[in-house]
């Protein structure tokens, strides 16, 4: 069988009787197995994906098959799907099975998508490379020694080495942006509210996003299209209407861009990402679009805000992590305080011990004004300013990160270091916008560089057709 | 006890925290059941056992409660209320946070109008009332050495009504929990049941010395589950902080239990082990805002309340304030006896009735007003009759009374009629009757003309006797003077 990159092409052949979803599956099941040292998956449900399979593939005989059938679908690991397990990559929830489905997760499968498997990723999502998850680091398959980044790692790669052809993630701080950058594909974070969070597991609330690995755009709108929406399950998801972004991807106006002169211009940036940044808005200007320089003069501002409000919020979304009703619980407990104690400082990793420590700290009773309540301000600055310079433009454009894919253990010893790797990305997140990252060719390494398109809020549809048009022009 | 000249150089200062459980079918965030005595952890799901990837989600019912409440204290209700995250780690506890309310309770102000037994009428500020989810329950069994938790009760919906420090006696605080616990029985959002934990109380107490500028340290007391423990409590902490300061030691702040066994309170925790609570808003909620279309709609809902109820009672019924008081101590009761005074004038009847025949019925029965067979309208039917003087008093309440309870759909002048037990107001029949009486007691009637008036009643009952009460009581009274004179 040959390698699809698109659902397009998946359900031309079906129609044409080239293949059919039991085949798909069979392939995917045998490029993971043979892949299966990256350590993309944590679990396969190979029985479960081929009886979904020969059930889609006698709708499809009917007439009656879903408007996903022909996707198949991994999942991050902190995506609740019933009767599954899902432990957030976490030894806390080692064994843990969700009694529900997440919102857009069954969206996907009432459409008859197949879901292949449960995908590696940094533990409760909080990591840049993967590393931190409980079950080993995943690997980058351009290069095994480097990292895939993160958090949803395991969902870049399976995209990245055609384990499926779409891959779910979550997106808090540039957790699908970073690693589609990394991996050469597409990754999308929508804004925030536009999907429902139910079933989705919760590092910080107020930032998190459910998001979409693919290797081309209309898929990626197709996905996002039957997610997104309003649900009765989450009082924070947005009820505005979802457009059919699939199919307003005809990007055939003469675009307002701009670029932050800070990103570019930043001391961290790696010289070659900065040079296919410039030649990317050269491009862009040739074509006749309008290319405009703008200052953010919060960039320096952005990851401290994001690491007080996001640290505060995780440290109470973690707190039912206690070892009382469900998931790890250490066995050399005598009172009850011990076996809080041992039960998590046995269950948690140490980057999700460090960040609740610092939600802790943030939040207590002597440091919150100081810490929490500014931050709260600041957010409002960064999202007010972002806001004005969206106004003026349909998209800002940006490397989606500093650097390319950087070695296993590169940075393992230093965490402030590994944050500069969301640099660019947290932007977003604060702001609450929609942003994706797509493929900007790759480095004299040969390693994929990433470009950042951000939107306003709620214009998923403007930065699907942006990047669109981009991709298929070959101007990125 | 206190020697009473210490006692009074001291004011208690008294601040009192009630949490009210609402009546509502499912619970604050989650459509789980809200239903007490159910098999232990049935009322669970997904939401209640805070599994990963659950949400919450507000339960309208548990708000229009709370802005109830706000009404009826005549609190301000907030328009754009946040919800908040109060941390702290217990078994009971699912999420290791309860979703409460900070910096914008759903009320802020308001009072609660109390009345002393000596008549005295005092109005006592709010602070706040707030909406919050209960913690589910942690059981230490005898013999048992791991604590089980029951997590039905987790979830509840709960408001916490804050009164300000302006509480100044065990009375005083007695009168406010029954003002409260009164509020929200007729406003039908809390049963108000102390003893099964649906109200409950802490209470904050200090004292100083008269005139003082400052208050004392104040030390919080738990574990009440009456309204008379709250007082006992109450008394006895205020008794034994100045006992503490009259021998020269300071008051801690810390919090106390509660024995009601012995009376007595005993230290839990002192306030600086208490936990940092590490309030910030709940990043799961959405603000919920309060229009002011939505506010009339609740207004336009609301009972009446007790207050109004006895004001109405006591001026334009003319009833005593004591009879008021009890009238009103039911939403029920209350509303049968204002029922029945827009079908009779004669207001101190009805209100005799209500608290006399009524009331014994009910007593003996144990049955509520709103399952007392007769229809206010059959009840001032009886009046009338009494009044119109077509029955006696007694007749009424022995006679017709005992065959309206039995839950006819006659009228009582039908049941008059029926048993033939009309007065009757003939003057030559009773003249008859009284005639008769006297020939057949010679020797009593020489008694009474010696000067034993006192047979007078005597008589007065034959005649009644004689006449099967039918006769006018006045008019036989009357008839029976001028012919013995």
């Amino acid at each position: 069988m040959k390698t699809y990159h698109s659902l397009s092409a998946i359900q031309k052949d079906i129609k044409e009787g080239k293949v059919n979803c039991t085949t798909l599956v069979q392939f995917y099941l045998k490029n993971i197995s043979e892949k299966a040292h990256l350590n993309a998956f944590l679990e396969v449900y190979e029985e479960e994906a081929l009886a979904a399979a020969q059930a889609i593939d006698q709708k499809i005989a009917q007439g009656k098959a879903g408007r996903l059938a022909g996707m198949v679908i991994g999942i991050k690991d902190v995506l609740c799907y019933a009767n599954h397990e899902v432990n957030a990559a976490s030894k806390i929830l080692s064994t843990f099975q969700s009694q529900f489905t997440g919102t857009a997760l069954q969206r996907l499968i009432d459409e008859d998508a197949i879901i292949i498997g449960r995908l590696n990723c940094d533990e409760f999502a909080m990591g840049s490379s993967n590393e931190n998850s409980a079950y080993g680091p995943c690997l980058n398959e351009l290069d095994n020694t480097r990292v895939p980044g993160g958090s949803s790692g395991g969902s870049a790669v399976a995209v990245q080495a055609d384990l499926c052809l779409v891959s779910l993630g979550s997106d808090t701080g540039g957790s699908v942006r970073q690693p589609a950058a990394f991996c050469g594909i597409v990754g999308l974070k929508p804004t925030y509210s536009r999907i429902s969070r139910w079933g989705l597991i919760a590092y910080a609330s107020s930032f998190d996003t459910i998001g979409v690995f693919s290797k081309n755009i209309p898929d990626n709108a197709l996905v996002l299209e039957i997610m997104a929406g309003a649900d009765e399950h989450d009082s924070t998801v947005s009820k505005k209407p979802v457009p059919a972004y699939s199919s307003l991807l005809n990007f055939n106006k003469k675009a307002k861009v701009a670029y932050i002169k800070e990103t570019i211009h930043s001391e961290g940036l790696n010289p070659e990402i900065k040079e296919r940044t410039l030649a990317t808005l050269e491009k862009l200007k040739q074509a006749g679009h309008e290319v405009e320089e703008v200052s953010f003069p919060y960039l320096d501002y952005i990851l401290p805000t994001y690491y007080i409000l996001t640290t505060a919020e995780a440290s109470a979304n973690l707190s039912r992590f206690d070892g009382v009703r469900y998931g790890h619980r250490s066995e050399a407990t005598g009172d009850l305080e011990s076996l809080y104690k041992k039960t998590r400082s046995e269950g948690f990793g140490e980057e999700v011990k460090r960040r609740i420590m610092l939600g802790t700290f943030v939040l207590s009773a002597s440091y919150y004004d100081a810490y929490f309540t500014k931050a709260q301000k600041v957010r409002r600055l960064i999202k007010e300013k972002t806001e004005e310079l969206l106004k003026d433009h349909d998209v800002l454009v940006m490397p989606t990160t500093p650097t390319v894919a950087f070695k296993l253990g590169e940075h393992s010893s230093n965490p402030l270091e590994m944050y500069l790797a969301d640099l660019y990305t947290v932007q977003a997140n604060v702001a609450g916008v929609p942003a994706i990252s797509i493929p900007n060719g790759v480095d004299s390494q040969g390693l994929p560089i990433g470009l950042q398109i951000v939107g306003k809020a709620f214009d998923e549809a403007t930065v699907f057709a942006f990047a669109d048009y981009l991709m298929q022009n070959q101007l990125n | 006890m206190l020697d009473a000249s210490i006692r009074n150089k001291y004011t208690a200062v008294i601040g009192l925290e009630v949490h009210a459980q609402l009546l509502t079918n499912s619970k604050m965030y989650s459509s789980d059941a809200n239903e007490y005595g159910n098999m232990p952890n049935t009322n669970i799901s997904v939401i209640t056992l805070a599994h990963p990837g659950t949400l919450p989600k507000v339960n309208k019912k548990a708000v229009e409660y709370a802005v109830k409440m706000g009404i009826a204290c005549g609190s301000t209700i907030t328009r754009d209320n946040h919800f908040a995250r109060k941390n702290y780690f217990y078994p009971d506890l699912p999420k290791g946070y309860q979703i409460s309310q900070d910096k914008t309770p759903i009320c802020v102000g308001g009072k609660i109008e109390i009345k002393l037994k000596d008549g005295q009428e005092r109005s006592i500020g709010l602070t706040r009332i707030h909406m919050e989810e209960d913690a589910g329950k942690s059981i230490h069994m005898a013999e048992e050495v791991d604590t089980l938790i029951d997590l039905n009760r987790a979830g509840v919906p709960l408001i916490e009504i804050v009164s300000e420090p302006e509480i100044r006696t065990s009375d005083e605080a007695y009168a406010y929990l029954t003002e409260i616990r009164k509020l929200v029985r007729y406003l039908e959002i809390c049963d108000g049941n102390m003893e099964e934990g649906s109200l409950r109380c802490d209470a904050n107490i200090s004292v100083m010395l008269n005139g003082a500028k400052e208050f004392g340290k104040k030390v919080e007391v738990k574990n009440m589950n009456s309204i008379r423990n709250v007082q006992r409590a109450i008394e006895h902490e205020i008794e034994r902080q100045i006992i503490e300061i009259e021998k020269g030691n300071t008051i801690v702040s810390e919090t106390r239990t509660f024995d009601a066994t012995v009376g007595d309170t005993h230290s839990m925790r002192a306030k600086e082990d208490m936990n940092d609570y590490r309030y910030f808003p709940e990043p799961d909620l959405s603000p919920l805002i309060i229009t002011e279309e939505y506010l009339n709609e609740v207004k336009a809902k609301m009972p009446p309340l007790p207050n109004e109820l006895y004001k109405k009672f006591t001026k334009q019924y003319g009833l005593s304030e004591y009879d008021a008081l009890v009238l009103t101590d039911t939403k029920e009761v209350a509303l049968y006896y204002d029922e029945l005074c827009s079908l009779t004038k004669n207001y101190k009847a009805a209100s005799n009735w209500i608290m006399g025949p009524v009331k014994s019925y009910l007593n003996e029965l144990t049955l509520s007003i709103e399952e007392f067979p007769v229809k206010p309208a059959q009840l001032a039917d009886l009046i009338a009759l009494i009044d119109a003087n077509k029955v006696s008093f007694s007749v009424a309440s022995q006679k017709i009374y005992p065959e309206l309870t039995k839950g006819t759909t006659k009228s009582a002048l039908e049941i008059a009629e029926d048993l033939n037990l009309i007065q009757v107001g003939d003057q030559d029949f009773i003249q008859q009757v009284v005639d008769e009486v006297l020939a057949a007691n010679p020797a009593k009637v020489q008694e009474y003309k010696d000067g034993k008036k006192g047979l007078l009643g005597m008589f007065m009952g034959e005649v009644m006797k004689k006449s099967k009460g039918k006769a006018d009581p006045k008019l036989a009274s009357e008839l029976l003077a001028k012919s013995l004179d």
